[in-house]
């Protein structure tokens, strides 16, 4: 599994404290540029809404997998849903071997190759996109 | 949509001649002869190979068998992409047949995902159907039918059984009369000259003066780069449009006169040479397509 501090999420400065650890959780002094630039489309491509370079979600659990205490996080847009299943389970401190499923609009899994920052512009709203993250599978 | 019917299945029935070849440096304890497989474009990979799986398990010491996957030209291939927008993406301008390479050891891990069983399958494919609906029609067509008609998308996929697929498909694919389409329309765009996964935005059919969006329309507000400059005198890229519930039509540039609506239900025609022009695949999110 990736270990570098880049696949991590960055923490607001305000639950900064709260973090799993220093190699989970970039420090809020990190810069906003993007950790690579190939993982970034050229500017031609995406005229707006890429000059924001994070996006902000809301990570809600279903059933009875383990509620995260911060909710909202700012996430950089070509994070894939593989990521964040990675971030949550390391998070959650669950077993690798633990299944973690995430929802769109309760309704669809996105597949893990899946952007965030795709799925904000289709079905973000109001500023954020929510997410439902589920150890069994919630939605058929 | 009555009307489309030949061409729904002419689109639902491309098939892609394929060899199958296992990987070299596979240990077999037996001679591996190659395989021969017309694999429908609008299915995926690991659903349509148990056969080619088989075939070389057979000469295979079961030790040396793990989870298989596929791989053209060097390029893993991914079985949740439908098998024509790989083929399309990776391959539109070889020989025929598809020369695929079988692997069985070293699954590339940053490059797949894991395809345990058919029902991993399915869940990718109804998600992929859930989503298009959430755009289509706010998941309301969707989460108005039964289960047993989910089941019966499915199996109709499944078991390349087109009226069984298409029964339920439909009512998926229509809008209130008073609408000129969808609330926005379905898709992606895949290009070979990007590492990433694809683009895929908002687009309504309608414009806000009431005109139909045309493909071209789509082109220029979300991959403009795609799009050759008015007048330029360059060709430009080629484009190829999937969706089993919805078509392929390729070669759509220059003519940017088409309407994305019924683009959705264009045949598939022979493949166009895509000569050093970035090829840009578009396929309705629809689900499988290919």
């Amino acid at each position: 599994m990736a270990e570098e501090p880049e696949s991590s999420l960055q923490l607001p400065p305000s639950i900064a404290a709260e973090g799993e650890g220093p190699t989970e959780v970039s420090p809020e002094t990190a810069t906003p540029e993007p950790p690579s630039s190939a993982a970034v489309s050229p500017g031609t491509e995406e005229p707006a809404g890429d000059t924001k370079k994070k996006i902000d979600i809301l990570l809600k659990a279903v059933g009875d997998t383990p509620i995260m205490k911060t909710k909202k996080w700012a996430v950089e847009r070509t994070r894939t849903i593989q990521g964040l299943i990675d971030f949550i389970k390391k998070f959650l401190k669950l077993v690798a071997s633990e299944q973690l499923f995430i929802y769109v609009n309760q309704s669809f899994a996105p597949s893990p190759d899946q952007e965030v920052g795709t799925l904000y512009e289709c079905f973000g709203s109001d500023g954020k996109l929510v997410l439902h993250y589920c150890k069994s599978q919630a939605w058929g | 949509m009555t009307d489309d019917k030949d061409v729904l299945r002419d689109v639902w029935f491309g098939r892609i001649p394929t060899c199958f070849t296992l990987y070299q440096d596979e240990i077999t304890e037996r001679e591996a002869e190659p395989y021969y497989l017309l694999l429908p474009r609008v299915s995926y990979l690991t659903l349509v190979t148990d056969k080619v799986k088989k075939h070389f398990q057979k000469v295979m010491r079961q030790e040396d068998i793990s989870e298989i996957w596929f791989e053209y030209e060097g390029t893993p291939l991914k079985w949740h992409y439908p098998i024509g927008l790989l083929f399309d993406l990776l391959a539109s301008s070889s020989a025929l047949p598809w020369n695929i390479t079988v692997h069985f050891k070293s699954f590339p891990e940053k490059d797949l995902l894991h395809c345990p069983s058919k029902d991993v399958i399915e869940a990718h494919f109804m998600s992929c159907v859930k989503e298009a609906d959430a755009l289509k029609h706010k998941s309301q067509v969707i989460n108005e039918m039964q289960k047993k008609d989910h089941k019966q998308l499915w199996m109709g996929l499944q078991n390349d059984r087109f009226d069984q697929f298409w029964a339920i498909n439909r009512k998926l694919m229509e809008y209130p009369a008073e609408e000129n389409g969808f609330r926005y329309i379905p898709f992606r765009i895949y290009q070979t000259t990007t590492e990433r996964p694809f683009i895929q935005k908002l687009f309504r059919p309608v414009a806000t003066d009431g005109q139909l969006h045309t493909l071209g329309d789509l082109l220029k507000e979300v991959c403009p780069s795609a799009v050759a400059p008015e007048g330029s005198g360059r060709a430009g890229p080629a484009a190829t449009a999937h969706g089993p519930s919805r078509s392929a039509a390729r070669g759509i540039f220059p003519d940017r006169g088409t309407n994305p609506r019924p683009l959705h239900r264009q045949v598939d025609s022979q493949p166009l040479h895509h000569q050093g022009s970035p090829i840009l695949t578009l396929i309705s999110l629809f689900q499988s397509s290919g």
